[in-house]
C-alpha cells in the first residue's frame, strides 16, 4: 500500500478561496445563488467557500445539506444499507442558481442521485456542480463546472480527501491498495 | 466509498418483536428514522429507495392507523404496495393461513406486514415463505413498531431516555403495546410504572420487571411521560371492571390532573376513546402528543422498511 499526498492544507486553502470568486462571478444578484453540499465531506468544503464568501463578500448566502442515500442507484450492489445522514435546506428552491459541492467526481452516479433529490425539493434555476478532486472514469456523461484538481488514477486507487473536523487534518491523498487497513 | 460502511451493523431480517432485538439495534433504528422524518416535509414527499421492492400488507384484524401508517411510509419510499384484508378475501372460503402467504408469496414479493389476532402468527410466516416479515401486531405479544414510534416521540421531549419514568395505564393484560414499550424501554434504560386496576394487570406482573401500582393519582405524580392504553370496549361485558364511568373516574386522565402535575407528558398509541381513558380536553391540550406520534409513525416505519430491506437482501 502507498500513498501520495496531492494537496496540501495550504493548496486546499488557496482553492476555497478561488471557488468562493467562481460561485460569485456570473451573479449581481447574490440572493439567487446557494450552495449546497453532499454529505459528507463535500459538505465541508462547502462550508469552508461558504465562510469565505460571508465573510469577505455576502453574508446571508443560502446554504444546505444534502444527503444522496435514498437516491443512490448502487446501494443494492453492497452488501448493507448505508447510513441515511441529514439533509436540511432550509431556503425555497424555486428559481435559484444552486452549486452543488462535493469531495470526490469519479463515476459521476452521486451527482446524478443528487439532481434527483434536489428536484424533490423545487424547481432550482440552474444547478452547477464544484468538486475538489476530478478524479476520471465517468460512466454517465457527467463534467464538473468547478474543479479543484483533476488527477488521473486507476480503478484500484481511492482519492481520500481529509477534513479537520473528521479526520484532524485538511489534505487530499491518492491510495494504492486501500484495502490494507493500515492506512484507516 | 468507506462512508457507505454503516456506523452499526444492522443483520435482521425480519421484524417480529422488540425482544430479538438489541439496545444498539434499538438506538439505531431510532436515529436513522430522525432523517426519514425529514422526507416528510420536502415539498415532494417521496424518495425512490424502495422502488424495486414488492410488500403485502396482510392484515387479518382491522387497524386504521398502523395499516395507513404503513401503507404511507411504503408509498413515501416508492416500494408497490398490495393490501390484504380478511374480510374481502378467500379465507371466508376456508383457505388456511399457510397456504394463503405461499399462494402471495407465489406472486413475487419481497416483504410482507402482517397483523393477526393470534400471538406467532409473525414467527410461523417466517417458516413458510422466505420473504422478510414485519409484526405489525399479533394477539396481545408484542406490537414493536408501535413501541418504536413511542420511543422516538419520547426522545424528540427527552434525548435520552436513560433514567426517565414512563407510566402505562389502562389495561395491561390485553395490551401488545405495554409489552413491546416494556422490552424497549428496559433495554434503553428507562424506569416504567404499569398502572390499572387489578383485574386488568396480567398474573405474575411483577415478573415483568416494571413498577406496579393501583393508584393513578401516585403514577401521575411520579412521570414524566403518561401513556393511557385503549379500553377495548368489549372488556366491559367480560365483567373485568364495573363501568367505563367507574372505571374513567379511577383511573381516566383529567383536567385538575394536569393542573396538579405539571411536569408529565401525554401519549396514546390510539384510538382515543374520549370520556374513557382521558378526558376529550386532556387529549386536545397542548400536554399531549399523541398526533405526533401518529406522524413520527411514518417515519419510524419508513426507517424499518428500510433497514429490513437492506437485511433480507444478504
Amino acid at each position: 500500500m502507498e500513498k501520495a499526498k496531492i494537496l496540501s492544507a495550504k493548496d486546499l486553502n488557496r482553492t476555497y478561496l478561488r471557488f468562493a470568486h467562481q460561485f460569485l462571478e456570473p451573479h449581481d444578484d447574490y440572493s439567487q445563488l446557494a450552495v449546497i453540499g453532499m454529505q459528507t465531506r463535500g459538505v465541508y468544503i462547502a462550508k469552508r467557500v461558504l465562510n469565505i464568501i460571508q465573510k469577505d463578500f455576502y453574508e446571508s448566502l443560502n446554504f444546505g445539506v444534502l444527503d444522496v442515500t435514498f437516491y443512490r442507484d448502487d446501494f443494492r450492489t453492497k452488501l448493507k444499507m448505508p447510513d441515511v445522514k441529514v439533509t436540511e435546506i432550509p431556503f425555497d428552491l424555486y428559481g435559484k442558481d444552486i452549486v452543488l459541492v462535493d469531495d470526490v467526481l469519479y463515476t459521476g452516479r452521486t451527482v446524478r442521485s443528487a439532481m434527483d433529490a434536489l428536484m424533490a425539493f423545487g424547481r432550482p434555476r440552474s444547478i452547477k456542480f464544484c468538486c475538489m478532486v476530478d478524479r476520471g472514469h465517468r460512466e454517465l456523461p457527467i463534467a464538473a463546472d468547478y474543479i479543484g484538481t483533476r488527477v488521473p488514477t486507476h480503478r484500484d486507487e481511492e482519492v481520500r480527501v481529509r477534513v479537520q473536523e473528521l479526520d484532524g487534518e485538511d489534505a487530499v491523498y491518492v491510495v494504492n491498495n486501500p484495502d490494507n487497513p493500515t492506512f484507516a | 466509498m468507506n462512508e457507505l460502511k454503516p456506523t452499526h451493523e444492522f443483520k435482521h431480517k425480519h421484524l417480529l418483536g422488540l425482544a430479538d432485538y438489541s439496545e444498539a439495534d434499538i438506538r439505531y433504528i431510532l436515529d436513522q428514522a430522525k432523517y426519514f422524518r425529514e422526507i416528510l416535509d420536502r415539498p415532494v414527499p417521496k424518495v425512490p429507495t424502495l422502488r424495486d421492492k414488492t410488500i403485502v400488507n396482510l392484515f387479518y384484524e382491522s387497524s386504521t392507523r398502523t395499516r395507513l401508517s404503513f401503507e404511507m411510509a411504503q408509498k413515501r419510499m416508492g416500494a408497490d404496495v398490495v393490501n390484504f384484508s380478511r374480510s374481502a378475501s378467500s379465507t371466508k372460503k376456508g383457505e388456511s393461513l399457510k397456504d394463503t402467504i405461499r399462494n402471495i408469496e407465489s406472486m413475487k414479493i419481497d416483504m410482507v406486514v402482517t397483523r393477526h389476532e393470534s400471538p406467532g402468527v409473525p414467527h410461523f410466516l417466517t417458516r413458510c415463505v422466505n420473504a422478510a416479515i414485519i409484526n405489525a401486531g399479533d394477539g396481545a405479544h408484542e406490537h414493536p413498531t408501535q413501541a418504536l414510534l413511542d420511543m422516538f416521540t419520547m426522545q424528540q421531549l427527552f434525548d435520552e431516555l436513560k433514567g426517565k419514568k414512563i407510566a402505562i395505564i389502562g389495561d395491561i393484560s390485553h395490551s401488545r403495546v405495554v409489552r413491546s414499550n416494556l422490552i424497549g424501554l428496559k433495554k434503553l434504560g428507562a424506569e416504567v410504572t404499569l398502572c390499572g386496576p387489578k383485574t386488568l394487570m396480567p398474573l405474575f406482573v411483577e415478573d415483568l420487571g416494571a413498577n406496579i401500582s393501583y393508584n393513578l393519582d401516585e403514577t401521575l405524580a411520579w412521570c414524566d411521560i403518561a401513556m393511557a392504553l385503549r379500553i377495548q370496549l368489549e372488556r366491559q361485558d367480560a365483567g373485568l371492571f364495573p363501568s367505563l364511568r367507574e372505571y374513567h373516574d379511577k383511573f381516566g386522565i383529567k383536567m385538575p390532573h394536569l393542573e396538579k402535575y405539571p411536569q408529565f407528558t401525554i401519549m396514546h398509541p390510539g384510538p382515543i376513546n374520549r370520556g374513557v381513558e382521558m378526558e376529550s380536553e386532556v387529549a386536545d391540550s397542548d400536554r399531549a402528543v399523541i398526533l405526533d406520534q401518529v406522524t413520527n409513525g411514518v417515519a419510524v416505519r419508513m426507517a424499518i422498511l428500510y433497514l429490513i430491506a437492506g437485511g433480507s437482501r444478504v
